[in-house]
This record gives C-alpha cells, structure tokens and sequence, in this order.
C-alpha cells in the first residue's frame, strides 16, 4: 500500500491545473444540489438515528405516513387521509398507492413492521421512546411483551390503524420523525442491518441512496418511482459533512456547496455584513439552560436559584457573547411551538429594571444567608467549547454583585454529559435540550421528578408532576395548554433551572438555491427546492 | 540482517498486545460512554444499547470477547458509524491519509534538506538567517491557522484551488492539505540538517576529503549529506508514523476523509472499537518505521551494525 | 586519527593545565553571535513581561467590559468622541426618563432628564454601571424632584491590542498568557528533556537487551492513546496546571530518547569511547562525562523546537479541559481563540501570533547560537 501511494504524490504537485477543470465537469444536464450538513449521519437506519445531520438525510430518502411541507406544516405523505376515534385514542390511516424505489408498493404492513422494529429491544434503537405513545410501545421496548402485541395492525394492504395509549394531540408531530419513517420489509429481512448500504436500500421518498462516505459524503439521486418524481426539481444531492463550521463558509463563498446547515456564531455578525441575505437566523425549537442542582445544600434554597437566575442578563449573552445567534430566555418552552398559542406563563421580574433587579436579588441572597460577608461557592460544568466557554465566563461576572465565587469544570462532551445522568455531586450546569416535536410536553417532561437521567435540575415537585399527568390525560387542547402553562409557572416560580437562551437555526442559503423556506422545524427537504443558475 | 528483521517483527507481537491491553482498559477508565451526548437517552434505551454491543458484560469479558474478535481479524462495529465496522472505515480512510502524508514528506524532505544544506554552507550569513527564519515560521503558526488561512487565500479570494474537499483525490483537492502538512515538517528537517551538516562539515571524513582536494559541492553531498542525515532520520521514524495515519486538525479543516479524525471523533465519543483500531493502525506504524529508522541507520553510519 | 585528543575537551581534561571549562567557552563564544544576544535580549523581556506585565498592565486579564466586547486594536482611547452621546442615550433609555438633553464637555457628560414621577436618585447607578461613565452625580433637582441635571465622567479607557468575545483587554491577557506559556513550555520541555536524554544515552549505550526493552517501552508509549489518557488525567487529578505540564512532558521525551540513542549509539563506536572504556571508567562515568555533553548539540536544537510544539500541544489540551482554566489563558488558546474569529476580528488572532512567533523566534535563534557555542570541534 505504501508503495503505491507514492507514485500518486509525485504527480500531485504537477498537475495543479488540471485540478481545476476537473472540479468544473459535472455532468451537464444534471442538477446537483451540494448541501451542507451537520456532521456525518452515525446511521442511515431510521430505527437506529437520533441525530439532525440523520434526519436532513432521511427526509430526502424516506416518506412517512404525513410529513412537512417546505414550511414544516404537517401535510398528507404516504397517508392521503386519516381519522380519529372519538376517545382520541384510535387512528385510521388511508394509504395512497405509493412505490418503493425497486417497484413494491407501500403497503400498512410495512409500517406495521417497521414500527415493530423500531420498538423490538434487539434494534437497539436510539430514539425508540419517540413511540411510547402507541399502545404497549413501552412494554415491548422494554422486553415485556412480544413486538407483535403492539397496537399497530395493517387492516388490509391500504388500512393502518394505530392505537394509543393516551389520547396525544402531537402524535402527528411525532409521525413527521424520521423515526417514523417505514423500512423496506423484504430487504431488512434479507439483509439485516446492511439493508441501509448503498446497493441494499429500497427506499419510498423523492431520492435514494448512492453511496455514503462517512467524513465525505453522502449522495443521494432521484427516485423515479416516487409518486411526485415528476415534480421534483434537483437530480442529485451530496451531503457533506462539516463539523467544522468554518470549513462550510469558506466553501459556500468559494461556490462550492449551495447552502451551510449551521454557522459558527462568533462570526454571524461578520457574515451579515458580507453576505447580507445569505444568512438565515431562524427561531427554533431549543433551550439552552443551565441546571440547579436543586439536591445541593447551597442550590436547595429556591431563593439562591431565583436570584442566580435574575442576575443572569440574557440580553447580553444573547446579543454579545453569542452575536444574535441566540434569543434571550426567561421560560423554559420557546416559543412558537405547536399547541401552545399563549405561549410560556408570565415571569414577573423579567421586565424588571436592571437595578430594581439586582437588589431583589442580593435581598434574595442576604435571606437565604449569603453575601459579601458569607460568599456562595458555586462551580459551573460545562462541556468544553468555544461558546460555552465565553458564556460560563460572562456568567460569572455577572453574579460576582451577588458574591458569588465561581469555579469552572470543563469536560468533554461525553464526561459532561454521563457526569449529569450518573452523579449528584455536580452545582450548576450546562444544558441543552432541542425539541423532537412540536409541543411543549416534549421540554416540559423534562422536569418530571420521575424523569431521571434527563432531570439535571434534580427536580421535584409533586405538584408538577401531577399538572403534567393531568395534562397527559387531557384531550381539550385549550384545557391541556392551560395546565401545561400552569406546570410551567410552577418551574418558573421555583427557579429550577435558568432558562437562558433560545436557540435560533442559523443556515447559509445561496440566491441560486429556490425554494427554501425558513421555519421553526428547520425541516427543509430538498424536493422542495429547484436551482436555477 | 534478514534475521535481525524477522526477530524486531516478532518481538513486536508482544508490543502490540501489550499497547492493545493498555489502550482497552485505560479507555474504560475514561468517563462517559459511546452514548452519553447531549441528547440523553431514555434509561430503557440506553439499556438495550448496552446489551446490543456487550456493553453490559463484565469488563474482562468485554476484553476476552475483543482480543477473540481481533484474532480472527475482526475489529468490532462502530459505536459512532452504526452502518460501518471499523474495518471498513479505516479501510477507506487509511490509504488517503497515506496518500496525503507521504506526499508532505516528500515534499518536506526534499525541501527542508536543500534549505537546510544550503544554511549551513552559508552559516551565520543572511542566507542561514532567512533560511532559519523561514523555518522558525513553518513550526510557530499552528496549522489550525495555517489551514483555514490557505483555504480562505487560495479557495475564496483567488478562487485558485478547492476551498476543501476531498473531491476523489483530485491534485488540486491535495495541494493545500499538503502544503499544511508539510510545512513544519519542512521546518524541521531543515533546522536538523544545517545542525547536523554543520557539524559533518568540520568532522574528520569531510576534512579530510576537501584536503584531497575533491570539489566542495561533492563533499557536501556524499560525505556531509551521509553524515548529516542521522538525525533527520532519527525524528523521521516517528514522524512518518504521524504524517502517515492523518491529522485531525487538516482533515477536519479541509474536509477529508482520512484516518486522522477517527481517533479524536473516536476518543470524544467513546466509540471504543474505532479507537482500538486506530490505536492499532498508529501501533503498526510505529513499530514498522522505527524498525526501518534502525535499518537505514544501520546503512548510513557504518559503525552502526546489527548482526 | 591523532587529534582525538584535541577533539574531544573530556579526554583533554585530564592533562596539567586546566582549560577554560567548556560552559566558559561557549559563554563567550555566544556572547560574540549577535542574533543569538539579540534572541537572549528578547527572551528576558519575554520572561520579564511574563513575571511582571501583569502586575503593571493597566488592566486585569480577567476584567470584563461588557460595553467593549471585541472591539477593535486602536491606540486611542475608548470610546470615541462620536459614540459617547450615543450610548449615553443607550444607557440612559433603561431609566426610562424623558431625556432633553445630552452634552459633552471634555471629559464630562451633563443630561438633563425629566419624568412625570417623582425621580429616584439611584438613576445614577445605571450610568456608573456602564464602563463609559463614572462618578454620576445629581448636580441640580427641581423642587418637584421631577426633572434632574445628571453629570458623569467620561472613562477614557486604552484597549491598544483590542477586547477578546467576553469584553477582556486583549493586551492583559497576552501578557498572562506569556506567563503561563512559558511557564508550561519551560517545565514540560525541562521534564522530556531529563527523562529522554537519560532514557535515550541509557538505552544507545549499554545496547543489546536492554536497548531492545527501553525502546520497545517508548514505542507502546508512543502508540498510546493521548486524548484518553489527558481525559483520565483530568479526571483524576482535578485541572492542575502542574500536572498538565507533566503530563506534557512525560508525552514529549519520547522523541528526544530517540534521538539520544541514535547519537550514543553512533558514539558508542567512537574511539574516545572505547578509550575511556578501555581505561576501566564506569558505563555511568562515560555516560555522564562523554556521551551525553556530545549530544548536547541536537538536544538542544530540538529543545528549541520542542517548547513550540508543547506550547501549541498545550492549546489542544484545553479545548480537551485538561489545558489551563478561565480566566488564566495561555498563547497556544489565545490564537486558537483567534483563529476562529480570524475574519471577524483578525487582531485578536495577530497580537497573540506576533507574541508566539517572536518568541519562538528567539528560542530559535538563541538554540542555534548554544548550539554553535557549545559545539566541542568548533573551538
């Protein structure tokens, strides 16, 4: 290998102009679409994924029983129609004839495997709690009962019908997840897990799969036997992997890739002044929060927490710190998610004068015990990163009023985050939770007392708990966003966590590019999109 | 000497099951395992993960169950690349990170030991100066400034070359890649060969090659050069081991699919069986090279015998 | 060969009349290099800002102005006649009073404000509170307390080499960065340098087995996973910066035992050596007085060329967490900092590369002069 590797070199240098014809010669008629990603999808498998790099791909692979329109509104995919039982609990769905990318047609019983799959412990399936919801989903995760006892059933080969275990307003929300999405039955049986290799897969949406280099590339063609190929404007996309976010700029203003999937945010303002509409910063669906530890001596007193949280000013953090690329947070649900149109419960001091502010909080401080005189000793965690870094350090300043010496702990992602599932010991913390789907149960269950592993804050209110099964039970969705809102003025009310930021989806996005729509999913699937040159 | 050889090759085998045995416990040592991110998983989850990649065995089962697997040349899934085995990742990420280091050492040697001769011919004039200078420069800017730089000049500015890419190993998707490579390396080699020639130049041989009168410049070449060499390839050795299995920063940077990325990407999440691989891969590398450091020694300083 | 005598100091040593020592020599043999006194010049200004800068810069490293995150170098003074108005106005919008009017004289703002309330006298605080104003004070009050004069001064502050993402003095921060770099450049090369140059002569002069096993230990080392074993170090040992230059070092000898080793080995055979062995001095005795001062020369190039690699090896193992803490920083995150900013604010990743790139620079130099001057044939 060595000694063929050599000869190779020496003719490198040569041959520099060659190499810049050769990145001009796509092939003419085709339109390619070269689309930065995340990072590198960890799988192509819809029962195994978990990440955002996985579902942009998926999306253009697969198609669900309903699925988003370029501005994430949930519309009709594989399912052209749908009904409700009137306990909420029953649905019905109509297939359409669809195909599969080898000719099959799309039948209820793939769904009913595929959902089986997803559930069966074997899979070991990252994501498989996103289907909970259906009946015994739990139990057959857990091993108790045999994936055929789950309340999926293809009625006949155009008939879905799907059993919940609780009557769950979101659970479309939830179908648009790749998790969702249905396998190809025959070739998972024939291939097992290699199923999702490039010369295995069969897939049912606008694009399939030609060939997956992790750290490369992952290129996707036109589907011809999709039911809207038809309408479906670009022949080719490569993704590309970019963990460093840079890399992608520079290649988007070198015209190499048509549009970046996030930005690095120390240079978003830079980036607007030379790309000016180019840069899209989109609100989304995440909240970037520090812990309490609420079991620690000094964090057990929700007047420290309150006053931690009021000293923290999110509009620098938000604005300075991470340049326009976060919003300020004072709730912890952000806003303009799905069944929650009156938004998060009011936070009384939130529009407080900064002074006004700051002496509660040092009154706060001073009744629970601390001060000049008696400082709180806290320790900040966080995992390590350029940003995280530069917040951890403005957070620190801004509690010293408070007297408040801070400590840093930084560790890697995977220390940090098993330090926060597997330890008590820790004080404050850094978090971040981006929301599957769009409800506010999905940032809310978070704080269930019952919730370990997900619950930094150690928190535990039985009240909370029982506003959250309340709502859970509910199928009035006015009366389930009230409780909900209650349980949330509850969390506010104890400062269990500081809700600091929320996240806002950053993409670069060239004028050549058609098509692409901003929105709060920041779902955008490439038959959507056209490219004109 | 092909005895010698066959013996440093089998006294490798322990060195390398004794790196495996280290790496694979000192790896479980860390905190965090391959599923602790910032999306926590569900306690049930994380539980039927665990038992889909043993994770749940005792640790010398896990152990016991690798060195099985390693030995019939299987080296297990990946925990981060669930669709590949490791096998096949550094299957296709090996030879281009070979691709790209071998052509920066080239490229460095064949630089750094002309700017390095040259320097010490001239030592302490401007030349050995700008020369020193130059190279000074190649090792103090790091190349995670080195990179982004070149791709901002060259790709975005001029529009000359790739911002980044690996483009199916086009030359012109290598040049700066190798250009970032190579450039301390250059540094190097020079500052250690206008050492070293300097000293071959005043040295006994060479002094007593000029007094028979033979041209300057084939003293400098065959007397000094052979002499001078000792160090460089000394650092080589381990250097070669480095350059070849890749470098995180400039496969991140330009976006390459080598090897490099694996063992950080690997080592930061904690997919244990695509370290081990590296470890392996980067082990091999250094045992083969510094076996061939001792041989061309052996060939270059005759005092130097291996019987 | 006739002249070993005169090659080699160590043998010479011996003989009646006693040489100048070999460190006198190279003294004053560096002192005639002007590159290498130049070098030494700026080294000691580099340890003398890095001892000192600190204590005497006119602002702490770790002092956050939340008015002047990333501004840019300037040797005027903060903030600009144009800009004060302005962020008066910006200021004074939080009080949420009727602004009539705004002025500047020198050094000194004067607001005239009123509201329909009666106005609290702690409106003053939000103008101290910014870094721009200070001393606000309450010079006139209606008899109705419902408008105010407000006079405040103007702080003129320097920030020469600019503000870093958190609003920190970038020049500050240089010079503790200087301090710890060197620091850590110092220790950790000083601790590869014991342990490889005694490892390396060790293993290249007794040869044989023992060779085989010593370098057999440094390949395993070298084949080691770092990244797991800076993560286990942090893990155990806490974030101590001492132990990090450990850890540094203990990861850096193994190039310099190679490199020992190659010289002894080709030592080994010289014929002072087997000299000095023949007169029955002890393996220790050569080791000490023969081999390692004649590997002097390339240890101490690659020293020079080593404290840049660990200064930078340093940077990585911060972003890992095991590297130093806020509000400490050091050269190898500073530029790692800029690179990131590079388009944005390219001086923060200039200054802190000037600094590290002169300093190597006259590392360099100065290990090339030691070199030169220490070199026993070149006398």
């Amino acid at each position: 290998m060595l000694r063929m590797a050599g000869i190779r070199p020496l003719v490198a240098g040569a041959l520099l102009v060659a190499g810049v014809f050769a990145g001009a010669s796509t092939a003419l008629a085709q339109v390619t679409y070269v689309r930065g990603n995340d990072a590198n999808p960890e799988t192509l498998d819809q029962h195994k994924t978990s990440t955002i790099a996985e579902a942009n791909i998926l999306r253009d692979l697969y198609e669900g029983l309903v699925i988003y329109s370029a501005k994430a509104e949930v519309i009709p995919g594989v399912a052209e129609s749908w009904e409700t039982s009137d306990d909420g609990l029953t649905w019905t769905f109509k297939l359409r004839d669809a195909k599969w990318s080898n000719g099959d047609p799309v039948t209820a019983e793939d769904f009913v495997f595929s959902y089986q799959r997803i559930l069966n412990p074997e899979t070991g399936a990252k994501y498989a709690n996103m289907l909970y919801v259906i009946k015994n989903g739990e139990k057959v995760n857990k091993g108790e009962l045999q994936p055929s006892e789950l309340g999926v059933k293809a009625v006949d080969d155009k008939t879905l019908e799907i059993t919940l275990e609780n009557p769950t307003p979101y659970f479309l929300q939830l179908l648009t997840h790749q998790t969702s999405y249905p396998v190809h039955k025959a070739s998972v049986e024939k291939f097992g897990s290699d199923f999702v290799k490039p010369e295995n897969m069969v897939t049912n949406g606008p694009y399939k799969l030609v060939s997956f280099v992790p750290n490369d590339k992952v290129v996707l063609e036109k589907n011809p036997e999709f039911r809207e190929a038809d309408k479906v404007a670009i022949d080719r996309v490569e993704f590309v992997p970019f963990e460093e976010r840079a890399t992608c700029v520079r290649r988007f203003e070198a015209g190499e890739v048509l549009s970046c999937s996030d930005l690095p945010a120390e240079q978003l303002q830079s980036l607007k002044d030379r790309l000016g509409e180019q840069v899209h910063v989109v609100p989304y669906l995440g909240t970037y929060y520090y812990a309490l530890n609420n079991k620690r001596d000094d964090l057990k007193d929700p007047r420290v927490r309150q006053a931690l949280s009021m000293m923290v000013d999110r509009e620098f953090i938000a604005n300075e710190i991470w340049s326009g690329a976060m919003l300020p947070a004072y709730t912890f649900v952000p806003p303009g998610i799905g069944n929650y149109e009156g938004g998060g419960p009011k936070v009384e001091w939130a529009d407080l004068d900064p002074l006004d502010k700051e002496d509660q909080a040092i009154a706060l401080m001073k009744e629970a015990g601390f001060g000049p005189d008696n400082p709180l000793e806290l320790e900040i965690s966080y995992s390590a990163g350029e940003n995280h870094k530069n917040t951890a350090t403005a957070i620190a300043d801004m509690w010293k009023p408070l007297g408040v010496n801070v400590t840093f702990n930084v560790r890697d992602g995977s220390a940090h985050y098993s330090h926060l599932r597997d330890s008590d010991d820790y004080e404050v913390a850094r978090a971040g939770w981006i929301g599957d789907f769009s409800d506010p149960v999905n940032f809310l269950q978070l704080w269930e007392s019952d919730n370990t592993g997900f619950n930094y804050s150690k928190y535990e209110n039985p009240e909370y708990d029982k506003l959250m099964d309340q709502a859970a039970a509910e199928s009035d969705l006015a009366k389930r966003e009230e409780i909900l809102r209650q349980a949330e003025a509850l969390l506010v009310k104890d400062a269990a966590v500081i809700s600091m930021l929320y996240y806002s989806s950053m993409s670069l996005v060239s004028p050549k590019l058609k098509g692409w729509e901003d929105n709060i999913q920041n779902a955008h699937a490439t038959r959507w999109m056209s490219i004109s040159e | 000497m092909f005895g010698y050889v066959l013996r440093r090759l089998l006294g490798a085998i322990p060195t390398l099951f004794l790196i495996i045995t280290l790496s694979f416990f000192l790896m479980r040592v860390a905190p965090g395992g391959p599923f602790d991110r910032e999306r926590a998983l569900e306690a049930k989850v994380l539980e039927n993960l665990n038992r889909v990649f043993h994770l749940d065995r005792p640790l010398w089962e896990q152990y016991l169950y690798y060195l099985g697997n390693l030995a019939r040349g299987d080296l297990g899934p990946s925990f981060i690349y669930r669709d590949f085995s490791v096998q096949q990742l550094l299957g296709s990420g090996l030879p281009i990170s070979i691709q790209l280091g071998a052509t920066a050492l080239l490229l460095a040697l064949l630089i750094g030991s002309v700017l390095g001769t040259i320097a010490a011919l001239r030592q302490n004039s401007w030349v050995d100066y700008g020369v020193t200078a130059v190279a000074t420069f190649g090792i103090t800017v790091p190349n995670f400034v080195v990179a982004p730089l070149l791709s901002l000049v060259f790709g975005v500015w001029l529009s000359l070359l790739p911002a980044g890419g690996w483009g199916n190993g086009g030359p012109a998707n290598m040049l700066l890649p190798v250009i970032t490579l190579a450039l301390p390396q250059v540094a190097v080699i020079a500052r250690l060969i206008r050492g070293s020639m300097i000293e071959a130049l005043r040295s006994d041989h060479v002094r007593t090659a000029r007094a028979y009168g033979l041209p300057a410049r084939m003293v400098v070449i065959v007397h000094a050069m052979r002499a001078a060499c000792l160090p460089v390839v000394s650092y080589l050795g381990p250097a070669a081991a480095a350059l070849l299995t890749g470098s995180v920063v400039v496969e991140t940077i330009f976006g390459l699919p080598g090897i490099g990325r694996y063992f950080v990407q690997g080592a930061l999440n904690r997919d244990y069986t695509l370290v081990m691989g590296t470890v392996i891969i980067i082990a091999v590398f250094v045992v083969v090279f510094n076996l061939v450091v001792d041989l061309i020694y052996a060939a270059l300083d005759p005092r130097v015998r291996y019987d | 060969m006739t002249d070993i005598a005169t090659n080699t100091p160590e043998v010479a040593a011996g003989a009646p009349v006693k040489g100048r020592s070999l460190w006198a020599t190279a003294m004053m043999r560096l002192r005639r290099n002007k590159a290498a006194m130049a070098s030494l010049v700026i080294l000691v200004v580099y340890i003398l800002a890095g001892l000192f800068g600190p204590m005497i810069s006119p602002h702490h490293y770790a002092t956050v102005y939340p008015d002047y995150v990333r501004v840019p170098a300037s040797l005027e003074a903060y903030p600009r006649e144009d800009e004060i108005v302005p962020q008066a106005e910006n200021v004074l919008a939080r009080t949420r009073l009727d602004i009539n009017s705004i002025e500047v004289d020198g050094n000194t703002l004067r607001v005239e404000a009123s509201s329909e309330r009666e106005i609290d006298p702690r409106v003053t605080r939000y103008l101290d509170r910014s870094d721009i104003f200070s001393n606000a004070r309450i010079t006139e009050t209606s008899a109705d307390g419902r408008s105010v004069v407000m006079e405040a001064d103007v702080e003129r502050l320097r920030f020469i080499f600019g503000t870093d993402g958190n609003g920190r003095d970038l020049l500050a921060r240089i010079l503790i960065s200087i301090r710890i770099s060197l620091m850590i450049g110092a220790l950790a090369t000083g601790v590869a340098l014991i342990i490889g140059v005694a490892w390396g002569a060790t293993a290249g002069f007794l040869g044989g087995r023992v060779d085989n096993v010593m370098m057999r230990v440094v390949d395993i080392l070298y084949a080691l996973p770092f990244t797991f074993f800076a993560i286990l170090l942090v893990v155990f040992f806490g974030r101590n910066v001492v132990l990090m230059f450990i850890a540094v070092g203990a990861v850096e000898w193994l190039d310099m035992a190679r490199i020992v080793r190659g010289q002894t080995i080709s030592l080994r055979r010289r014929e002072f050596v087997q000299a000095a062995e023949a007169l029955g001095v002890s393996s220790g005795g050569i080791l000490r007085r023969h081999i390692i001062p004649n590997t002097l020369g390339p240890v101490i190039i690659y020293m020079t060329l080593l404290i840049p690699k660990v200064i930078l090896l340093e940077s990585f193992l911060s972003f890992l967490g095991l590297g130093v803490q806020e509000p400490l920083t050091s050269l190898g995150v500073l530029i790692s900092e800029g690179a990131r900013n590079m388009r944005s604010a390219p001086y923060m990743l200039l200054y802190p590369s000037i600094a590290l790139t002169l300093l190597l620079f006259a590392l360099n130099f100065l290990g090339d002069g030691l070199r030169d001057a220490l070199d026993p044939k070149d006398r």
